[in-house]
């Protein structure tokens, strides 16, 4: 049976090894604990657009205990259960300084449901317990019974409609200079219900509660990263295309539109 | 070992005990509703329920059931009480239509008299209402043993009441978050079940989470596993193993099929399978047949199942089987019997089941999650059939798309998708573009696409992968077209 690393290591590692082209390179946090959402999506498109843009991706799967990459230019991080968010956290501790300084310097990174809360100040559970997070972003998050689940199209200024799924019972809270990711029409829906934001934004790291998975349908918050990345190694974004792979983006965002409008039409 | 059955009794009918309360196994009883003074009515209520419902179109299999439920709470408890062999309770995540039809299909081939639910119907209330079909007007079940399938969250609600003498536990998987929540989460509710049965638990081996319930049983209860050799154990992968290629290169490199218990482990696993002597082994398998171990014996036989997994599932059917046979007073069914028996089995609805259409085969497969659609997709090779996805995402599909990105389909790059449909058609549809698989057509009228896809192209067999709900329309579509058999599934 085909393994889905493998076929990422054939689009990424082979195309990079051969070309001396423009390299760019991708950090999977955590897949092996933190991927239940689909986030395994997040990486397939952030990899398949570079490519098509004319870019070498090389991804690099980091897991605890991993030598940390050489070079970083994009971080992308999911959700896991509860038994992965504890097997991942004292590693995610240990590269905090790491992770910091990088999101200090601009690297652009997403992270989805169980990172978005452990990149946070703390979580506080049901019965009071306050776990710490690495505080790169400015929110905090309380656990509450209910869970708030669903079809959610959420308002960006930048990225026009994002349109996902959110699933999660901790309610979130934004803090200091941390602007929400979007806005939400509906009270029970977003960060915690009740203030109509979803996810975090401060400088280039963005977390939110979407999956779906999020990028594939949601295509210019991809090429917002990848754009953000391709400035930050090589001084602009500069897509290098043939005209199969501009008529193969195309069809790909034509394809996405399509699921878009379906998806933002469905019951909750 | 062989835990002694108590032989049915006139007085244990007529009482209101609990299910198994004589049995040797120390739980304490379940406490059961007492018994009203009209009970000797409810089969009567319940089945005019059914008929008025039939009546209005209401057309609702659980209507009765919920009447029933309501009037008389300990109907389902007494009832299979008075079940000489008691209940096979089957759960998991993955197969459980399928293995209960094997099991019971087995169970009927060795003289018993037995009552199963229909497809579809699993859940308590289900259970109340197909054995309103089945009863006396008196109350009293003519059969030997049930063989239940169960959600997950509806056998705790069911081992309440009655509790089961086997228990067969499939698996435990990602499937529909929204849900379940977590797999730890549905392996708690599974412990649940193991700590109710009273005679034999069955488990499996290869799934970590299942196999460590041996530890919930209650003493004096018996456990067996149904088993893989190390070379089939690639083809299953755990949740665990998705993103670990290490493990998976490490299973590309296993032994050879015949020496399964002398193999090492997996050196990188923490689990380690071989420790845990099993009672069947599925050990190869070939196009339509399969070889079986059971106790140092393989026994090859052909089969009319298809893809592995459910060949695996069959494993697992065998051990249940063998311990229902170890306890009747008719002694243990040679196993060569079993084998010829598991070998008539066909397939369940949607699990491989093939139709007709104009003397072109269309092969219906459920997909629920992401295992199970990967497992499918490794079973049956793409080559030589047009092949169709159908994506829905009511409630009983999941409205969650996210698990449509944990698929790989990357083996269908060769072939090819002539069609996807379903309310998620350009889901599926992108998941498919990214993993740079060629789609023909997208459609999401459902009723349209299939009547196009089975109607294109005569000479090629047909394969079409649908959720739950686009299986059910799909049949629907396809008995206008040509004979579908009924499968018995409640809508």
């Amino acid at each position: 049976m085909p393994a889905m690393n493998e076929a990422t290591r054939n689009l990424a590692d082979t195309e990079a090894d051969t070309r001396p082209g423009r390299r760019i390179d991708v950090v999977s946090l955590y897949p092996k604990d933190m991927n239940i959402y689909g986030d395994w999506g997040n990486v397939l498109t952030v990899m398949r657009r570079l490519s098509l843009y004319g870019y070498d991706p090389v991804l690099h799967e980091y897991n605890q205990g991993d030598p940390w990459p050489e070079h970083v230019d994009l971080i992308l991080g999911g959700g896991g259960q509860d038994n992965g968010q504890k097997k991942i956290t004292d590693d995610l501790f240990a590269r905090a300084d790491t992770l910091r300084a990088l999101a200090a310097d601009g690297v652009p990174m997403l992270m989805i449901c169980g990172l978005y809360q452990l990149f946070g100040e703390y979580f506080e559970t049901v019965d009071g317990t306050r776990l710490d997070g690495i505080g790169i972003l400015g929110a905090y998050t309380v656990g509450r019974e209910h869970r708030m689940i669903g079809n959610l199209v959420e308002h960006s200024e930048e990225f026009g409609d994002i349109i996902g799924y959110e699933n999660h019972s901790g309610q979130t809270f934004l803090t200091g200079d941390t602007k929400p990711l979007g806005r939400v029409d509906a009270d029970g829906t977003g960060n915690n219900g009740t203030d109509h934001t979803e996810g975090a934004r401060f400088g280039n790291v963005i977390g939110t509660y979407m999956h779906g998975s999020v990028l594939p349908k949601n295509p210019r918050l991809a090429d917002g990263l990848i754009r953000i990345a391709a400035e930050r190694r090589y001084g602009a974004f500069a897509p290098r295309q043939d005209d199969q792979q501009a008529a193969e983006l195309r069809r790909i965002d034509d394809i996405a539109q399509h699921a878009r409008d379906v998806a933002a039409s469905r019951p909750r | 070992m062989t835990q002694q059955l108590s032989p049915v009794s006139g007085g244990r009918q007529d009482s209101a005990a609990p299910v198994d309360s004589a049995q040797s196994a120390p739980a304490q009883s379940v406490p059961a509703p007492k018994r009203p003074w009209y009970a000797f009515a409810t089969p009567t209520i319940g089945r005019a329920v059914r008929h008025a419902s039939r009546l209005l179109h209401h057309g609702g299999s659980a209507l009765p059931g919920k009447v029933v439920e309501r009037i008389d709470p300990g109907f389902l408890a007494r009832t299979l009480g008075s079940l000489p062999y008691g209940v096979v309770l089957v759960s998991g995540t993955n197969g459980k239509t399928t293995t209960t039809r094997m099991v019971a299909s087995m169970l009927s081939d060795m003289g018993l008299r037995v009552f199963t639910n229909p497809t579809g119907s699993n859940f308590t209330r289900g259970v109340v209402s197909s054995l309103l079909t089945q009863v006396s007007a008196f109350g009293h079940l003519h059969a030997d043993i049930a063989v239940l399938e169960l959600d997950e969250a509806y056998a705790v609600h069911f081992v309440r009441q009655v509790r089961p003498r086997y228990a067969l536990l499939l698996n435990v998987m990602r499937d529909q978050l929204d849900r379940f929540g977590e797999i730890d989460n549905t392996a708690r509710l599974l412990a649940h079940v193991a700590r109710a049965t009273t005679g034999t638990v069955v488990l499996n081996r290869e799934d970590p989470r299942i196999a460590r319930l041996a530890d919930e049983v209650q003493p004096g209860v018996q456990v067996r596993y149904f088993g893989l050799s190390q070379a089939l154990r690639s083809y299953f992968p755990s949740d665990d193993d998705m993103h670990n290629a290490d493990m998976r290169a490490a299973d590309a490199h296993a032994g050879d099929v015949q020496d399964v218990e002398t193999q090492p482990a997996n050196a990188g696993s923490a689990y380690v399978p071989d420790r845990l002597n099993a009672d069947v082994t599925l050990t190869h398998v070939g196009d339509h047949e399969a070889t079986y171990r059971i106790a140092d014996h393989d026994i090859a036989t052909s089969v009319k199942l298809e893809g592995v997994y459910n060949l695996f599932n069959a494993a697992a059917a065998a051990t249940v089987v063998r311990a229902v046979t170890a306890d009747t007073p008719q002694g243990v069914a040679s196993d060569d019997d079993l084998i010829a028996s598991l070998s008539r089995v066909t397939p369940a609805f949607g699990r491989g089941e093939t139709i007709s259409v104009g003397g072109t085969p269309v092969e219906l497969l459920l997909v629920k999650n992401p295992m199970g659609f990967r497992l499918s997709l490794a079973s049956f090779p793409p080559a030589g059939h047009d092949t169709m996805i159908i994506i829905n995402d009511e409630y009983a599909d999941g409205r969650d798309m996210s698990w449509l990105w944990d698929v790989d389909f990357t083996g269908l790059r060769g072939t090819g998708v002539a069609s996807v449909s379903g309310t998620r058609a350009w889901d599926m549809a992108l998941r498919l573009e990214y993993d740079q698989v060629p789609v023909s057509h997208v459609d999401t009228d459902l009723e349209q696409a299939v009547a196009d896809f089975v109607a294109a192209d005569p000479s090629t067999p047909k394969r079409i992968y649908c959720t739950y709900t686009a299986m059910l329309r799909t049949r629907a579509k396809l008995s206008h077209i040509t004979d579908v058999a009924d499968a018995g599934v409640g809508r």
